[in-house]
């Protein structure tokens, strides 16, 4: 085997790999990423939620969280809308009222967000991206809740 | 005072890491041994400086200084003391300084036992490291430095974050961190190298061992964090896909890459220019996880004391690190001489497709990772990449390559019979097969993921695959009585190899079978009820508050059955601490052959009932064990003498030949 022979099957490969990782990678893209939106994007209809797995992000309204036992319903809130959440199990420890918060699951057909998960975090002081963004949007930003450090 | 000591003395280490950084490789150009002798002690005083510092840090937490900020916002009086000196890295600040305290640990090794290294590569690969340093030092004296004072000092101070009081994330840190600094060394002698123009078998000699140190690290980093994860977030899950878990696996696989294309380096020097590339990619994806976790540009449920303004220091230091070394790269590259001619079916040609597949997993996780920044800024929506990416991309790339680390290493360098491989490997491939038909079989009645089949007929194949590598290299069948003697006549790499990749396949199936078979149960439970679980029955007998060193603890007790014998007691609780005031979930865990049964208990509801969530994990412990395993592969490979730093064969490509070109 040649110098040159040894190049071409080195390319050969690496074009393989590559592209059989683009592949994945974009059939992948149209299938398993998860958009996020607020309850006003929700709300609005300015998106198509039916049936696709998104997040939703905002805080947990004040005094709207109510146990059933396993199952937990609140209301997350943008300032501007509000939409109802189910959630089915254990809450994360620093999920709270007035706090940030990013759920993840469906939107069911009476108008209620079936919540696979909520997402739960380390520190108290974080407050999601996403959500930070969209209460600056809707006019309701506290500002950093306070210095990290 | 001992403050302002440790702030001097990271004063000193800049301006000596400055000195290192020039001299050592003007020296080298102009082969004055005076000038290129200075690295050496250059890194021992770099060392002892930035020791002193962290000592002080360290004395600070001990003592509970509270008029140093970074005591006073990380730390109590109530804590117990491995996590006051825990807290030390569990913030931006303290990280920093270990990060460049290990830094400068390994410059000190190069010093200590790089005796017989080349001068000029020594030299050179020392100014690098010190360059490295340099651009940390600038980062944590400018915009974090721990030894910032209070004035008045605080009466106690804030503690914590009560998630990193734990054994498991104690320690995780420090080993990620020697990972991630341990590929420095391949990266410092990667862009030496270039800068030489010449790469040898020499230096694959010296850059294996280090690179196999960073990686056993690495390895153990990483398992500590997920199992961290495991029983702390009380999720019964291991692996999100989450950016910060990201940050660390891309190294991991970059250097394994380089592991195994620096083999091809030391015996059959070819592939060099592709092992120069691995090496400053596995150094470049250890910055870029760095910057993804310090600067919290990506949400990340993992997100620890990120700081998106400091963040873009990081990032300017990421550019010119990985920018400057690719651009040198580039250049100088395609001066290396390439060495010995293989055929694609060859020891070499499986050790290629390893790599080539590595690194696009590795391409296809940072692409995932950063992703939802692409999309933000082309404004394509917010969104999140998750488990199903990942799973069904990355999962499918390394199909194929585990297929091929069975037979890899039954094949001969330069050319190899594959059909010849094939058929001594008929009998493994028979069993893996009938492995997966049977798990098909049993898994009729459940109806679990049609993948899981594969998933335990993968790691059956190379769980044999491998033994069988051995068997055949001690003639365990063809001459039994001498076996045991050529078992112990084995070099300690080879061993190393068969030892890590039956630990991958021990890992496989674990991560297989949890997967698609954990069962979970999420109810309210009442003192007194019973809940069954995979054939546990769990029943709540009591729930009472126990007092702990710094927090209170709602702790429940589950007297578990089985078939009606009794199974265990177990005793998850849910803790809040004091300071700062916060709770955490604390999992009960009784791990078993067949899996790990898993409790939490959580809120009290209005009815009198406590949230419980019960698991049965099934395989989880084959994970730790298959992990542990690898570590214990990557140990006994180091300890092999011929990888041992300094072994007298390097002392062969001596000083005389070396071309002063640059």
């Amino acid at each position: 085997m040649t110098r040159k022979q040894r190049r071409l099957y080195f390319v050969v490969l690496g074009v393989l790999a590559v592209g059989a990782a683009a592949a994945l990678v974009l059939t992948a893209l149209r299938q398993d990423i998860v958009f996020f939106f607020s309850p006003s994007e929700i709300l609005e209809a300015k998106v198509p939620t039916e049936g696709r797995r998104i997040r939703l992000g905002g805080l947990v309204e004040q005094g709207s969280v109510v146990k059933d036992g396993a199952i937990v319903r609140f209301r997350v809130t943008d300032g501007a809308h509000t939409l109802p959440v189910v959630y089915s199990g254990l809450l994360p420890d620093l999920f709270r009222e007035g706090q940030g918060v990013v759920t993840e699951g469906k939107m069911g057909p009476d108008g209620e967000f079936q919540a696979a998960e909520v997402l739960a975090k380390h520190d108290e002081n974080y407050m999601p991206k996403e959500v930070a963004e969209s209460l600056k949007k809707t006019g309701h930003w506290q500002g950093e809740s306070q210095p990290a450090k | 005072m001992i403050a302002e000591i440790g702030h001097f003395a990271l004063i000193l280490a800049l301006g000596v890491a400055l000195l290192q950084a020039v001299v050592p490789l003007w020296g080298a150009r102009r082969n004055d041994p005076v000038l290129m002798g200075l690295a050496g002690p250059a890194s021992v005083v770099q060392f002892l400086l930035v020791a002193v510092s962290f000592a002080a840090l360290t004395h600070a937490y001990v003592v509970s200084d509270f008029s140093v900020m970074n005591v006073f916002s990380n730390s109590h009086t109530d804590k117990p003391l491995l996590y006051k000196v825990s807290g030390v890295w569990g913030n931006h600040e303290g990280s920093l300084l270990l990060w460049i305290t290990i830094l400068a640990l390994f410059g000190l090794a190069v010093s200590l036992f790089g005796g017989n290294l080349p001068p000029g590569l020594k030299a050179r690969a020392l100014a690098v490291q010190a360059m490295i340093t340099v651009g940390f030092l600038l980062f944590i004296l400018f915009t974090s430095n721990p030894f910032e004072r209070l004035d008045p000092p605080p009466i106690n101070g804030q503690g914590l974050n009560p998630l990193l009081q734990d054994p498991g994330l104690a320690f995780h840190p420090p080993f990620l961190y020697l990972g991630y600094v341990g590929f420095s060394m391949a990266f410092s002698f990667a862009i030496a190298a270039l800068i030489e123009g010449r790469v040898d078998a020499a230096w694959a000699r010296w850059v294996r061992p280090w690179t196999l140190v960073a990686w056993v690290f690495l390895t153990c980093g990483i398992v500590l964090g997920s199992w961290w994860a495991y029983y702390e977030l009380g999720w019964g899950g291991w692996w999100y896909w989450d950016p910060v878990e990201n940050a660390s696996f891309m190294p991991w696989l970059a250097g394994t890459a380089l592991l195994h294309s620096a083999v091809v380096v030391e015996k059959r020097d070819a592939l060099k220019s592709w092992t120069i590339f691995l090496a400053i990619l596995a150094f470049g994806l250890s910055l870029l996880g760095t910057f993804l976790v310090r600067s919290g540009v990506i949400t990340s449920v993992h997100a620890f004391a990120s700081d998106p303004t400091r963040g873009v220091f990081i990032l300017g230091l990421l550019v010119i690190a990985i920018g400057g070394s690719f651009a040198l790269y580039a250049v100088r590259a395609p001066s290396l001489k390439t060495g010995g001619l293989f055929a694609p079916i060859s020891r070499e040609g499986a050790l290629l497709l390893n790599n080539v597949l590595m690194a696009t997993g590795a391409g296809t996780v940072l692409l995932g990772t950063l992703y939802p920044l692409f999309a933000d800024a082309f404004d394509l929506g917010k969104v999140s990449v998750g488990p199903p990416f990942f799973n069904s991309v990355f999962v499918p790339l390394m199909v194929p390559m585990v297929l091929a680390m069975a037979a890899g290493p039954f094949m001969s360098w330069k050319r190899a019979d594959l059909m010849g491989v094939l058929g001594r490997l008929k009998l493994v491939l028979g069993l893996a097969v009938v492995a997966a038909g049977v798990t098909w079989f049993l898994e009729g009645g459940t109806a679990g993921p049609w993948w899981a089949a594969g998933g335990i007929g993968l790691a059956v194949w190379l769980f044999l695959g491998t033994l069988a590598e051995w068997a055949e290299r001690v003639r365990l069948f063809k001459a039994p009585a001498e076996a045991l003697g050529r078992a112990r006549r084995l070099p300690r790499a080879a061993w190393g190899m068969t030892l890590a990749h039956a630990g991958l396949a021990l890992f496989i199936a674990g991560a297989t079978a949890s997967s698609a078979w954990k069962q979970e149960s999420v109810q309210s439970q009442k003192v007194g009820e019973a809940v069954t679980v995979a054939g546990y029955t769990f029943t709540l007998t009591d729930v009472r508050d126990v007092q702990g060193p710094n927090y209170v603890a709602s702790t429940g007790t589950f007297e578990v059955t089985r078939d009606g014998k009794p199974f265990a007691t177990m005793t998850p609780a849910k803790r809040t601490y004091k300071m700062p005031p916060r709770p955490t979930t604390e999992a009960a865990i009784v791990g078993t052959f067949w899996g790990d049964v898993y409790a939490v208990v959580g809120d009290k509801d209005p009815d009198g009932g406590y949230v419980t969530r019960l698991y049965f994990n099934p395989l989880v412990p084959w994970m730790w064990m298959g992990a542990l395993v690898m570590v214990i592969g990557g140990l006994v490979s180091l300890s092999d003498r011929r990888h041992r730093v300094g072994a007298p064969t390097r002392a062969r490509a001596g000083a005389k030949t070396q071309p002063a070109k640059a």
